[in-house]
């Protein structure tokens, strides 16, 4: 196999025929130029809508509060619902099992300053569960601690564009900002896949927030994750059943839509995984079909070129060429042949996918991209093809009698 | 070196088959210079392809260098023909993308010799041959004649026990056939067996035995009486 000698008969008999080389060089390196091209576009459609989901967890469930909109139990309509932390430990101590992250809520609009910069800012006050629930990442220093929380200090975790907006280039870890008058430390930035919205929020400690702008134990509404062991339908039905809790909870009518929303991810999210499959299916539909057309592609070339080759064949067999050497000879070359044009392909594809970036994200195609374990097995895939299509007809070459071979013309 | 005994071969031809040789006996000793005469259709080919082992025999015994040959696999038969034999056919069989100095050195390629060591062989074999200063031109940059020295230049590298030509001349006109037949009495002057197969008297003639078949049987065997070599003294 690593027979100088025969390597360089191969090496020349692959030069001195140039225009069959290149016919099925070039089909093999089409094939997973196109492989890659097809799989690298149906992942950039994926990336987009992984992307258009990709600001909450998804498996997140938020609950506002409103005003009821139907009388129930002698109530009156139009009573507003306000939650309270007795409602907080309600839902954690009734669905313990189902809940993954949990995190009361008080957002506000606050004016923040910073040594003359100041800007209008969102500001939660938050429970450290609140970062993994809005999938945000920390940056620089930390997120807030359950000890802020438990001691209501003035901390602060700040968007990655808050700290561009008013530090410009400096980073914010250690300094204050001037939150409606009242200064708050700097103990982190992250940063939040969810855009530059999700990135322009300001997080405090939710006792914190609760102290300055709520009378009493008021807060404004929860945000949740369900179990992520917890199938889609299970999921729905856990937040219809905290729904269901909550309103009775609260005496308000089980058919009033507006007195407590809940807005659960996963009804939004079976739609979106159904679609992915789908286009998933598309996608390894597209990889095999274009694979199958290579397969086929170099079976078809192999068979040709072996009978292009008999009648030279049958004259090395004259010379003394066993049946072995020949096929040895066919599969290497047809190895050599389709490693060499795939991995062509495959680099063509690649660069080209890299071209490409982000510049059809109008048509819903972003980052368009092949993982490389996929590829490299395409290619596998063809040479192993290309062996079998060339063990073939070199297979029946070899055992053709020289005589026959030598009278083909 | 060649010794053939009730030779029996027969092709299937649709349900039927076409009995080709019909029972030969041939002896050819080493160093002869033997001519198979015979028209087309009278099993002369047949008869080169069996004692080439390119094609195997029905029933008969056929030795090679002493050697019974039975039950030949293709690996066995490739062996033997790169060992004992050496090939000129009509059509010259050349690699046509090969330069004359790689389609001599093939054989040797065959026997696992090295890359130098087989050009160099190859070389002193174009020079015997006498176009040495054509090594490196490629079959289709070389004249009919030209062609078949590289083939005989490719049968003679592995230094055979017999050289088989199949119609050595075929192809070629009658001044560039006279000049290869010379090339192959030469051969043969220095020992070599050499086995013609050809339709020409002229041919024949330049032999030193010639067996004449016909309907897959001998009808003739006989020393071609040679002109005397003598100059005639005035």
């Amino acid at each position: 196999m690593f027979d100088l000698d025969r390597w360089q008969e191969i090496f020349q008999t692959i030069s001195k025929n140039k225009l069959r080389t290149l016919l099925s060089g070039f089909t093999i390196a089409f094939a997973i130029l196109l492989f890659t091209l097809l799989f690298g576009i149906g992942n950039g459609l994926k990336h987009t809508f992984e992307k258009q989901f990709a600001g909450d967890s998804q498996n997140s469930i938020y609950i506002r509060s409103g005003n009821t909109t139907k009388p129930y139990k002698g109530l009156q309509s139009g009573r507003q619902i306000q939650f309270r932390n007795d409602d907080s430990k309600f839902i954690n101590e009734k669905f313990e099992d189902d809940i993954q992250f949990f995190s009361p809520n008080i957002e506000r609009f606050a004016q923040a300053s910073y040594k003359g910069e100041q800007n209008q800012y969102t500001v939660r006050g938050v429970y450290p569960d609140y970062l993994p629930l809005e999938s945000a990442v920390i940056e620089k220093g930390r997120f807030l601690s359950v000890l802020d929380i438990k001691n209501k200090v003035k901390a602060i975790a700040i968007g990655r564009l808050v700290e561009k907006d008013l530090f410009g280039n400096l980073s914010a870890l250690g300094k204050n900002i001037v939150l409606d008058g009242l200064s708050y430390k700097v103990v982190g930035v992250f940063s939040d896949p969810g855009g530059d919205n999700d990135e322009r929020f300001i997080y405090a400690p939710f006792t914190t927030l609760q102290g300055i702008y709520m009378p009493n134990d008021e807060l404004d509404r929860f945000g949740l994750t369900f179990n992520p062991k917890l199938s889609n339908e299970e999921a729905i039905a856990f937040s219809n059943l905290l729904t269901q809790v909550l309103k009775e909870k609260h005496k308000v009518d089980p058919r009033d839509q507006s007195a407590i929303r809940v807005q659960n991810y996963a009804e939004g999210a079976k739609n979106v995984q159904q679609f992915m499959g789908v286009l998933n299916i598309i996608i390894l539909f597209i990889g095999i079909g274009t694979l199958i057309a290579g397969v086929i592609g170099i079976s078809n070339i192999m068979v040709y070129i072996v009978k292009e080759r008999t009648k030279e064949l049958g004259i090395r067999k004259a010379l003394g060429a066993t049946p072995n050497s020949i096929i040895g000879m066919i599969m290497m070359e047809s190895i050599f042949i389709t490693a060499l044009a795939g991995y062509t392909g495959l680099l063509i594809g690649v660069f080209a996918l890299k071209g490409l970036g982000d510049s059809l994200e109008k048509y819903f195609i972003l980052n368009p991209s092949v993982e490389t374990y996929v590829v490299v097995g395409a290619t596998i895939v063809l040479i192993v093809a290309g062996t079998i299509a060339g063990y073939i007809p070199a297979k029946r070459a070899a055992s053709i009698k020289p005589i026959v071979a030598l009278n083909d013309e | 070196m060649i010794k053939i005994e009730k030779l029996h071969k027969s092709y299937p031809i649709g349900k039927g088959s076409l009995h080709v040789l019909k029972g030969l006996d041939l002896h050819i000793k080493e160093g002869e210079f033997v001519s198979i005469m015979g028209s087309s259709g009278s099993g002369k080919s047949t008869l080169l392809n069996i004692v080439g082992l390119l094609d195997n025999h029905d029933t008969g015994n056929y030795y090679l260098n002493g050697q019974l040959i039975e039950n030949l696999d293709e690996k066995k038969a490739a062996i033997l023909r790169n060992k004992f034999l050496g090939f000129v056919f009509q059509s010259f069989n050349l690699i046509n993308y090969k330069s004359a100095l790689e389609n001599v050195a093939l054989p040797l390629y065959y026997q696992g010799i090295g890359r130098k060591e087989r050009n160099k062989i190859a070389l002193q074999y174009l020079d015997k041959v006498g176009i040495k200063d054509r090594a490196e031109h490629l079959p289709s940059e070389l004249s009919g004649g030209e062609k078949q020295r590289v083939a005989i230049a490719r049968a003679l590298v592995t230094n055979p026990k017999v050289v088989l030509a199949d119609e050595p001349t075929g192809a070629l006109d009658s001044a560039t056939t006279h000049s290869v037949m010379e090339l192959l009495k030469e051969i043969n002057r220095e020992g070599m067996t050499v086995f013609v197969i050809t339709h020409e008297e002229d041919v024949a003639a330049e032999t030193d035995r010639i067996v004449r078949l016909k309907d897959g049987i001998i009808i003739s065997d006989e020393k071609v009486q040679k002109k005397s070599n003598r100059i005639s003294y005035v």
